[in-house]
């Protein structure tokens, strides 16, 4: 074993760091009251090689591995996860084109994403179908070479701003199992039929674009699915088994941001005459706070690196998902307890950050949804 | 980064499993009644090469690791709790001895720990010492050539059954810092003057040794000191680095054998016309319960492979061991919940499990002990 990580892997950590430090901070109040993507900034990042490092070399990205993905991750989520969430969702949805898409598609669609010339995502949510993936009503209708869209979409990342989403679209209805139903299409947001409106008064993450999306007769041409008809549902679950890992990387990074503010605020904060440092509860509360992280940090970079080894552990990448998730989660809500009643203003980034990150335990496969995959690996289904 | 353990270690935990299974776990729950002392299973464990294996070759030892070790000794604690720490005590202390001894004293002392035919042990607490050993009053005094101890000390592990003791005393009450005041002496138990008493009240890990013990003038030449006069705390502090991580492979042991009794219990028991594992209230268990078991192997096997780089980073050590057997004590206890009534009958060994698993919390450091190291070290606060 080698818990190390490479001097290549600390270099990205530092220069993830040294930027999202630089940049976030200033702008990260404004984006979030006024619900605004930073889009300089994912040029930036874009230019900087930060984004979609994960994209073979072939393609413009820098063939590194997901683990290298996560590391970034986790490095701008500490700073700002509103803002980081917009930046990497960037590549969103360009997993299942990189795993389940032709060569031409590969050449046609990736590119453009690292070189800041559009940003992709995957819209599979709708209105009735969450957790419920099979139960997606979004109609595709072959009609000569091209595809027929109709239906609605709901919580789709980057829905306002992207240039072309991936959709899952229910193609062969008359099949028996609900799960060989569906196909995924690729959809430019510039076609005739297609609308965005962008979903307002999220709880967090405002920085970042979600949106209710609408198809009305849209027609794309036959070469936009992605995969094999009445695969859908099947490679979907594959891609979830990579972008699962970018989330518990997000709640890692989150958790650590929290942590360290914490540190910071309990050290300089006086009461009773002594720093909250001092106290033995606060002490407690840092060391359980810290040792959530380190094991969801160790969690998930273990089945990140077996993934970069072509070996996907459905079941641990669900582990590492609802684990680091929760942490996120209570190590926020710890560390603002600890800020006291200044935690409750919006003067301290730790409000942001405690709004934030209940998405993590929600987008990406819930929780519940999580527990269900690891439980069906060790009892079996029923 | 590489998360797979060696050919090697896999062949090691393979035998171990294999001999856990075969030879413990088959008269555990006698041995447990009947509060019997298994020397000749240790004395087969010893022949097989189960003993000390991060002891020296030139010690008579394998020359392993502390991760080789901590395989071992979480498939013995998986397969049988009460024999677990029947050799999780065995050559407990040899760190110390390994780190501080004297090439002399190694030489002498460990060779027959590997064997089988010696058990030694450390004995630091007292009545009113346990979580600050800088209070301990046993008393070594410098007579010419000799120590001469008096004093006592409780819940002495092997303090019957060991051939000698590692012995944590006062030798300089002068010393104005609590830390300078203790020496660690090698008292051989045949010497004159000590005593031990059994303990038999004990919750749990019946099979295993534990005594109070009683020094009244008992000599030992001086070339018994371990180390340096007056550096005892400093030692034991170093030497806590490697035992608390060995406690966390028994927590992660613990738990693991814990958690395929709920499965393999839920599995077949059925209620309502089902077996309990298709309802997602077991589901749920037991995904938190195998996530839980995860993030402690993760974590005790970083520990490890620190230790094992020559670098024992104390704050990772006391994550490892907090964590590790807070999810062994939370994971028996829903184990045990699972099986209903029955778990709270020696019909099932969770019973025993569960009865074992919370001196995990309390020995080699209290959690509470744990969280304190953690915590000030992150803080800065000595």
């Amino acid at each position: 074993m080698n818990f190390d990580l490479t001097e290549e892997q600390k270099d990205i950590i530092r220069a993830a760091r040294e930027f999202a430090e630089k940049e976030f901070p200033n702008i990260s109040q404004e984006c979030d009251r006024e619900e605004k993507p930073p889009k300089h900034l994912w040029e930036m990042a874009c230019k900087l090689g930060f984004v979609g490092v994960f994209i073979p070399e072939a393609y413009g990205g820098q063939g590194l591995g997901y683990l290298e993905h996560c590391l970034i991750n986790e490095e701008f989520w500490r700073v700002d996860p509103g803002i980081a969430h917009f930046i990497l969702a960037g590549t969103f949805g360009s997993e299942m084109i990189l795993l389940f898409g032709t060569e031409e598609q590969k050449k046609k669609w990736i590119p453009p994403l690292v070189q800041a010339k559009a940003i992709t995502g995957a819209a599979i949510t709708e209105p009735d179908a969450g957790s419920d993936v099979s139960s997606v009503r979004t109609t595709a209708i072959l009609d000569g070479n091209e595809y027929v869209i109709n239906g609605t979409k709901t919580f789709i990342t980057g829905g306002t701003i992207a240039n072309y989403l991936q959709v899952l679209c229910l193609t062969e209805p008359h099949i028996e199992s609900p799960h060989d139903r569906f196909s995924v299409i690729t959809v430019e947001t510039d076609r005739k039929g297609f609308e965005a409106t962008k979903l307002r008064n999220k709880l967090g993450l405002r920085a970042s674009d979600t949106a209710e999306i609408s198809f009305n007769d849209v027609r794309v041409p036959k070469e936009n699915l992605i995969g094999t008809p009445g695969r859908g549902f099947h490679q979907f679950m594959v891609f979830f088994d990579h972008t699962r890992l970018h989330v518990c990387a997000e709640a890692v990074g989150l958790a650590q941001g929290a942590l360290e503010q914490a540190i910071e605020h309990v050290r300089k904060r006086i009461q009773f005459r002594k720093p909250l440092a001092s106290f033995q509860v606060t002490q407690f509360k840092i060391a359980e706070m810290a040792t959530r992280i380190e094991a969801g940090r160790n969690l998930y970079q273990k089945a990140a690196w077996l993934l970069d080894q072509g070996r996907v552990e459905s079941h641990l990448i669900a582990m590492a998902k609802w684990f680091t998730a929760e942490v996120a989660v209570r190590v926020a809500e710890e560390s603002l307890q600890l800020h006291g009643g200044y935690g409750f203003i919006g003067d301290y980034n730790i409000e942001r950050f405690y709004r934030d990150s209940k998405i993590v335990e929600i987008y990406e496969g819930t929780k519940e949804i999580e527990k269900i995959i690891i439980a069906r690996a060790l009892l079996g289904r029923y | 980064m590489d998360f797979e353990l060696t050919n090697r270690q896999k062949q090691i935990r393979m035998a171990a499993r294999e001999f856990a299974e075969g030879e413990l776990a088959p008269i555990g729950k006698e041995c447990e009644e009947k509060r019997d002392y298994p020397r000749e299973i240790i004395k087969k464990a010893a022949q097989l090469g189960f003993v000390g294996v991060f002891i020296k070759k030139e010690y008579g030892g394998l020359g392993l690791g502390t991760m080789e070790h901590v395989i071992i000794l979480e498939e013995f604690w998986r397969a049988e709790p009460g024999f677990g720490q029947i050799f999780s005590q065995t050559t407990f202390g040899a760190d110390e001895l390994l780190l501080f001894g004297t090439e002399e004293q190694k030489k002498k002392y460990l060779p027959p720990l590997v064997k089988g035919d010696w058990v030694m042990g450390f004995a630091i607490t007292e009545p009113e010492a346990g979580s600050d050993p800088a209070s301990a009053t046993t008393r070594a005094e410098r007579v010419g050539d000799e120590y001469v101890i008096n004093g006592n000390k409780v819940m002495i592990s092997n303090g019957t059954e060991a051939k000698f003791l590692l012995v944590y005393c006062l030798t300089h009450p002068e010393e104005t810092s609590k830390s300078k005041r203790h020496s660690i002496l090698i008292v051989e138990t045949d010497r004159p003057g000590y005593k031990a008493d059994r303990i038999l009240g004990k919750m749990g890990l019946h099979a295993s040794d534990t005594a109070n013990i009683y020094f009244n003038n008992v000599k030992v030449p001086q070339e018994n000191l371990v180390g340096k006069e007056g550096n005892g705390f400093i030692q034991l502090m170093k030497f806590l680095d490697y035992s608390r991580v060995m406690v966390a492979g028994d927590g992660v042991g613990l738990a693991q054998g814990a958690l395929e009794q709920a499965v393999n219990y839920s599995k077949k028991r059925k209620q309502f016309g089902k077996a309990i594992a298709s309802f997602q209230a077991t589901q749920f268990k037991i995904a938190e319960m195998a996530t839980l078991v995860e993030t402690a192997r993760n974590l005790t096997y970083k520990a490890c492979w620190a230790i094992d780089r020559g670098n024992p980073d104390t704050q990772l050590s006391s994550m490892a061991k907090w964590w590790a057997c807070n999810v062994a004590v939370r994971v028996v206890d829903e184990a045990l919940q699972l099986h209903g009534g029955y778990g709270y009958l020696d019909d099932y060994p969770i019973e025993r499990y569960y009865r074992a698993a919370k001196l995990l919390e309390i020995y080699e450091g209290t959690k509470e002990i744990q969280k304190l190291a953690i915590g000030r070290r992150i803080l800065g606060i000595t």
